[in-house]
């Protein structure tokens, strides 16, 4: 094998290798596609579109519907917010227990979400480590909206803080120093020259959060529980339907993939370059 | 070298054989175990859960051979599951209504029998937080009740309950509405009405009577409901068509019924059907 000689560039064996290449990699592709549109395309068969609709008018899904588009925004919104501060620190400075901080981050999106909502029903409970010491003020958690949002936020926030560390981290240390030379300070640097490099990597992180907030459903029925308009958030009104009624179920599923593929879409769509 | 080398191969190949050889015997012997080893798939209503525990170990002891797989779940959610195709040999539902819906769809094979029953009794936590001492207090708002959903048994029944509660005079025709208004939960199986109890996050919630193990009951505090107005729930137990042993399912179904089995399940609290 050694001693033969190197074919020749355009050798017609190298170019059929190519070929073979490209054509297990269009198979490869076609195989994994199949994979993710097989089951959503079922579930639109399953349904017509008048059905659809019917459905969509019912009480019980409009309630879901705007409970979840409200605490997913709102988690996210928190996430955000919250987790900004961390990812600037995770990418900009060298601190012991910075490894150890990162799996801490990184922990949520491994662990299963129901073991999430026990540990959140432990630590926000009424009896809980936190939830004791608030109890005596009228303030309980579970069974409430704000449970919804806390276990969005939990599951789904490393997505966001992830992204936008790595945003931070791509950023060309350069451009900060000209910006310090220049004396600006540094929140107008942090704000008008940081934030506006990394948006596309803010915006994805927020985007992948909110998305994970929509489906959030583990975490958010063992904490938060499962009331119609309260804490019944869509996922739940998926599995709470599977149980009794599959066309139900379908109709709820098809809904929400609606509703997620149009946003995260819009997303995608919208004019993000990175102003370098 | 040479020869050593030839010999050193020699050897291996020696224990590569004796090696596949004993792998070989292995596999043999777990398939001569599996031949003779009856799966049986057990799906029962949460409800039954330490009973059919038990019940399975009887089964597994008085047929060596024999494993029990046991699902526990709410009715509801097994009979769908079994709808859909999950290979279940027997059902036992906590009511007669998912037992017919199996029924109307052809998918039993055999005629129900109920095995057992059971009443409903209302826990609540043993620190008491909202200080219900008698089930009159469900009514006052601010209660955080939690029950079954309007699907599952231990829903239907509890909801049974309240209606015939609302009937009597010493409760009055509100009472069912304003217990209503205290729902901040609805689970899929009774044990999840158990737990959020159990664990103090809920003020009240209605169970059965056998829920309340010697486990649960150092947790909780049992209310009980007047015997005119409490509701008896009705255990039917069937074999499912498409069982993968009949005759095993069967012989499985004869000790649910038999007397040893029903002592089984009275003394985790089920009234026998034998008794009624």
């Amino acid at each position: 094998m050694n001693d033969a000689p190197n074919p020749p560039r355009h050798h017609p064996l190298r170019r059929l290798g190519a070929l073979g290449l490209l054509v297990g990699a269009a198979l490869a592709a076609a195989l994994f596609l199949s994979l993710l549109s097989l089951p959503l395309l079922s579930l639109f068969l399953r349904i017509p579109p008048a059905e659809l609709l019917r459905r969509l008018a019912a009480p019980l899904v409009l309630q879901a519907l705007r409970l979840s588009l409200i605490t997913s925004v709102a988690s996210t919104a928190a996430v955000a917010l919250l987790g900004l501060p961390l990812a600037y620190l995770l990418a900009m400075r060298e601190f012991t227990g910075k490894r150890v901080l990162s799996v801490l981050i990184d922990l949520p999106m491994v662990l299963p979400p129901t073991v999430a909502g026990v540990g959140l029903l432990l630590a926000f409970g009424r009896t809980g480590l936190v939830g004791a010491a608030l109890a005596p003020f009228g303030v309980t958690i579970p069974f409430t909206m704000i449970a919804v949002v806390l276990a969005q936020a939990f599951v789904a926030g490393p997505f966001f803080i992830n992204s936008a560390r790595a945003g931070f981290e791509s950023i060309d240390p350069r451009y900060l120093q000209a910006a310090a030379t220049l004396r600006a300070s540094p929140d107008y640097v942090f704000f008008r020259v940081l934030v506006p490099l990394c948006l596309p990597a803010l915006l994805s992180g927020a985007a992948m959060t909110w998305a994970r907030a929509l489906g959030e459903f583990g975490a958010t029925i063992t904490f938060a529980g499962n009331l119609p308009g309260q804490t019944q958030t869509m996922p739940l009104a998926v599995y709470v339907a599977l149980q009794t009624d599959l066309e139900a179920a379908v109709a709820l599923s098809v809904i929400l993939v609606i509703v997620a593929f149009t946003l995260l879409l819009i997303l995608r769509t919208l004019p993000l370059r990175p102003r370098r | 070298m040479v020869g050593r080398g030839q010999r050193k191969r020699g050897d291996r190949s020696t224990r590569i054989r004796r090696c596949l050889l004993s792998l070989a015997t292995v596999f043999l012997l777990f398939f001569a175990h599996r031949a003779q080893a009856v799966d049986i798939n057990v799906f029962a209503a949460a409800s039954l859960t330490e009973a059919f525990g038990q019940l399975a170990r009887l089964a597994e002891h008085q047929h060596p051979g024999w494993h029990i797989d046991l699902q526990f779940g709410g009715s509801q959610q097994l009979a769908m599951q079994i709808e859909q195709g999950a290979p279940a040999a027997v059902f036992a539902s906590a009511d007669e209504r998912w037992m017919r819906y199996l029924g109307d769809r052809g998918l039993l094979a055999d005629e129900p029998q109920d095995f057992a029953h059971n009443r409903l009794v209302v826990i609540v936590p043993k620190a008491n937080p909202a200080r219900i001492e008698h089930i009159e207090d469900l009514a006052r708002p601010g209660i955080k009740l939690v029950l079954g959903a309007a699907a599952v048994p231990v829903g239907r029944y509890s909801r049974d309950v309240l209606a015939n509660l609302s009937g009597s005079a010493a409760f009055g025709p509100d009472y069912r509405e304003h217990v209503l208004r205290n729902v901040v939960s609805e689970e899929q199986e009774v044990k999840g009405v158990v737990a959020k109890v159990e664990l103090g996050e809920a003020d009240a919630g209605i169970v059965y009577g056998s829920d309340v193990t010697a486990k649960v009951a150092g947790a909780v505090r049992m209310l009980p409901i007047p015997e005119p107005q409490n509701v008896t729930a009705t255990y039917p137990i069937a074999i499912v068509k498409n069982a993968a042993d009949l005759s095993a399912a069967r012989a499985f179904v004869a000790l649910v019924l038999s007397q040893e089995g029903q002592q089984v399940l009275d003394s985790h609290g089920l009234i026998p059907a034998s008794l009624r």
